[in-house]
């Protein structure tokens, strides 16, 4: 743990002891729909800091990660309604069922040498087959979506996942502190260690006795997992669930723009990139409602040019950056 | 079912198979040239399809035949796009460029979502309906003709590469890039040829497809992921790869509707790109990389 720890700076700790500080006491100070949106960004971070392992840290370009935020949902709701197992449980289902879709990517993957772009058009192939069978599967709801039941009697039951806003922001928040913490302990461990080596060079890292394969199926089952985990969260949150949303190739592009625009490989990339680009998604759509240009696309469409924009200009993400400006320049190897 | 439907179909799917072999092929000569994917090619298809249905409404131009001044106009914003956008991201990682692309894609969409609105669009032409008996099988005239315009905007690619001095100069940097520098090869505009002629190829093929089907914004992302699996199949970087590799997705899609269902054939073309990759990742024409 301590080693994990060795990237804080005193200025940084400090930093980091303000943030969350001020993510603590977010649900006092700042009324529903900005909490709302703090939530997202919290989500978003968790999200991208389970990506952001397997790409990041690895060196792995999975574009299909809605495949396991999709399974992850869907097990834990299907298991909730059609059977009354709770999340706490289904939690694992969940998770071992992404870890099973991931082990099959993997083993087509890793052991046919499939590497580069190839790996990540793999990813979306495999994303796409589940959405499509999703899609026309009448088990799950098919395209018209399947549905947890919203009721009042069962809204207190926190131990199904059943709350309020509140109760939502907190395990968000709780999440997002998680992934950071397994984030850090990961990179400063003997695994972490070899993630690094295989993203910079896979051949020098298997000189050095590094199993490759082993190596990347452990990225990809981590990754597969948390993102799984943020599947259950989803499906509880939002309580509707459809293939064309969940498991769509949008919602893995979405998944890993923030860890891209924050810094990839870094361990506040994917904080920073999701509380800048989903305030920055609300204030576009408050923004343009204001100047009377609501029409549909014109928020995307400015989304697009900005996304082109920060590539443009920061070419290692927002963070590495941003830390330098501040000061906060840990020590990110 | 009689056997002259299953014709039917299997000559359907080769007809169809022609012009997304055209799109795929676009997608092809990028990467194969500039080594950047691009993540935005349904989207062009898409833009090239509205563009035809403008120019079919304002001066009833068929589509088919749009395709060659559509071909023109994406050779040149392609040419533009490589040389102002895209060139400083050919050094930059994988995802960088990806995250461009996206970028370009989104702009793409919502533009056309903006001026044209969600509605599907379709041409109505004189022969839309009208078909071919041979020997008993129908053959719609407007897939023909399609096909053929495919066929015939391929051919002059081939020739393209395989006889002009440009050509050769693309190929031997796809090649071997240092060593195409080193004799003094403009690279850059070599790229920016490039990327202009795949973008030809879509723009040709997105206004022969007008013709065919019926088109919304959101199409775009199928049309991406089908020109991926067509290369992938065919093998990334292989021209005639990415023919073939139309030709088969196009035949697995139309069988596949008609035995299983129409809902489940991209699942089907995604189950061939699987079992490709997994047998032989380099795609059934691409070589091998050492």
């Amino acid at each position: 743990m301590k080693g994990a720890l060795s990237f804080l700076t005193p200025r940084s700790t400090i930093a980091l002891l303000v943030c969350c500080v001020a993510l603590l006491i977010a649900p006092f100070i700042v009324d529903r729909y900005t909490l709302s949106i703090i939530l997202l960004a919290l989500l978003g971070t968790y999200l991208g800091q389970a990506w952001n392992i397997l790409m990041g840290y690895c060196g792995l370009l999975s574009l299909g990660h809605a495949l396991y935020l999709g399974l992850g949902a869907y097990a834990s709701a299907i298991l909730f309604v059609n059977y009354g197992v709770g999340p706490w449980l289904s939690v694992f289902v969940a998770m071992a069922l992404a870890v099973g879709a991931a082990a099959l990517l993997g083993w087509l993957g890793f052991r046919f040498r499939i590497e580069g772009v190839y790996f990540s058009l793999l990813t979306i192939a495999f994303a796409e087959i589940v959405r499509i069978g999703f899609d026309n599967w009448p088990f799950v709801g098919g395209a018209a979506g399947f549905f947890l039941p919203v009721n009042a009697s069962l809204s207190h039951q926190w131990w199904n996942l059943r709350g309020g806003p509140l109760f939502f922001y907190y395990l968000a928040l709780l999440m997002a502190a998680v992934s950071l913490v397994i984030a850090a302990v990961l990179r400063s461990s003997k695994l972490g260690y070899a993630f690094l080596a295989i993203r910079e060079d896979p051949q020098a890292a298997r000189a050095l006795g590094v199993d490759i394969n082993r190596t990347r199926f452990l990225a990809l089952f981590i990754s597969a997992a948390m993102t799984a985990v943020g599947g259950v969260y989803l499906a509880f949150w939002t309580n509707n669930l459809f293939p064309a949303q969940i498991l769509e190739t949008s919602k893995s592009i979405e998944i890993i723009l923030a860890p891209i625009i924050g810094g990839l490989g870094t361990l506040m990339g994917p904080f920073v990139g999701a509380f800048l680009l989903v305030p920055l998604g609300s204030a576009l759509t408050d923004g343009l409602r204001a100047i009377g240009l609501s029409a549909p696309g014109v928020k995307a469409l400015v989304y697009g040019l900005i996304l082109m924009a920060i590539i443009a200009a920061t070419p290692n993400g927002i963070w590495p950056w941003l830390a330098r400006k501040l000061g906060l320049e840990a020590r990110e190897p | 079912m009689s056997f002259s439907l299953y014709v039917e179909v299997l000559i359907q799917g080769v007809l169809s198979g022609l012009v997304y072999g055209l799109m795929a092929l676009g997608l092809s000569v990028i990467f194969g040239v500039v080594r950047v994917v691009n993540f935005a090619h349904g989207e062009f298809a898409v833009l090239a399809m509205y563009c035809a249905f403008v120019l079919f409404g304002l001066g009833g131009v068929d589509p088919i035949i749009a395709s060659i001044p559509l071909a023109i106009a994406f050779f040149i914003l392609g040419y533009a796009m490589q040389r102002g956008m895209v060139q400083p991201f050919v050094t930059r990682p994988q995802h960088e460029q990806f995250i461009l692309l996206v970028g370009v894609a989104l702009v793409i969409t919502n533009g056309l979502l903006l001026v044209f609105g969600p509605e599907s669009k379709h041409v109505d032409l004189p022969y839309s309906f009208d078909s071919y008996t041979v020997a008993g099988v129908l053959i719609d005239k407007v897939r023909v003709y399609g096909a053929a315009a495919a066929l015939a905007v391929t051919a002059a690619l081939f020739a393209f590469f395989r006889f002009t001095a440009t050509g050769t100069a693309i190929r031997a940097s796809a090649d071997n890039l240092t060593g195409a520098a080193v004799v003094g090869l403009d690279v850059k505009r070599l790229y920016a040829i490039s990327f202009g002629l795949g973008l030809a190829c879509v723009g040709a093929a997105g206004s022969i497809m007008m013709a065919l089907t019926d088109m919304t914004p959101m199409l775009a992302p199928s049309l991406t992921l089908l020109a991926f699996t067509i290369v992938i199949v065919g093998g990334l970087g292989s021209m005639t790869g990415a023919l073939a590799g139309g030709l088969l997705i196009g035949v697995a899609e139309a069988v596949a509707s008609l035995v299983v269902s129409p809902a489940i054939k991209s699942m089907v073309s995604f189950g061939l790109l699987v079992l490709v990759l997994a047998l032989r990742p380099q795609g059934l024409f691409g070589k091998a990389e050492s």
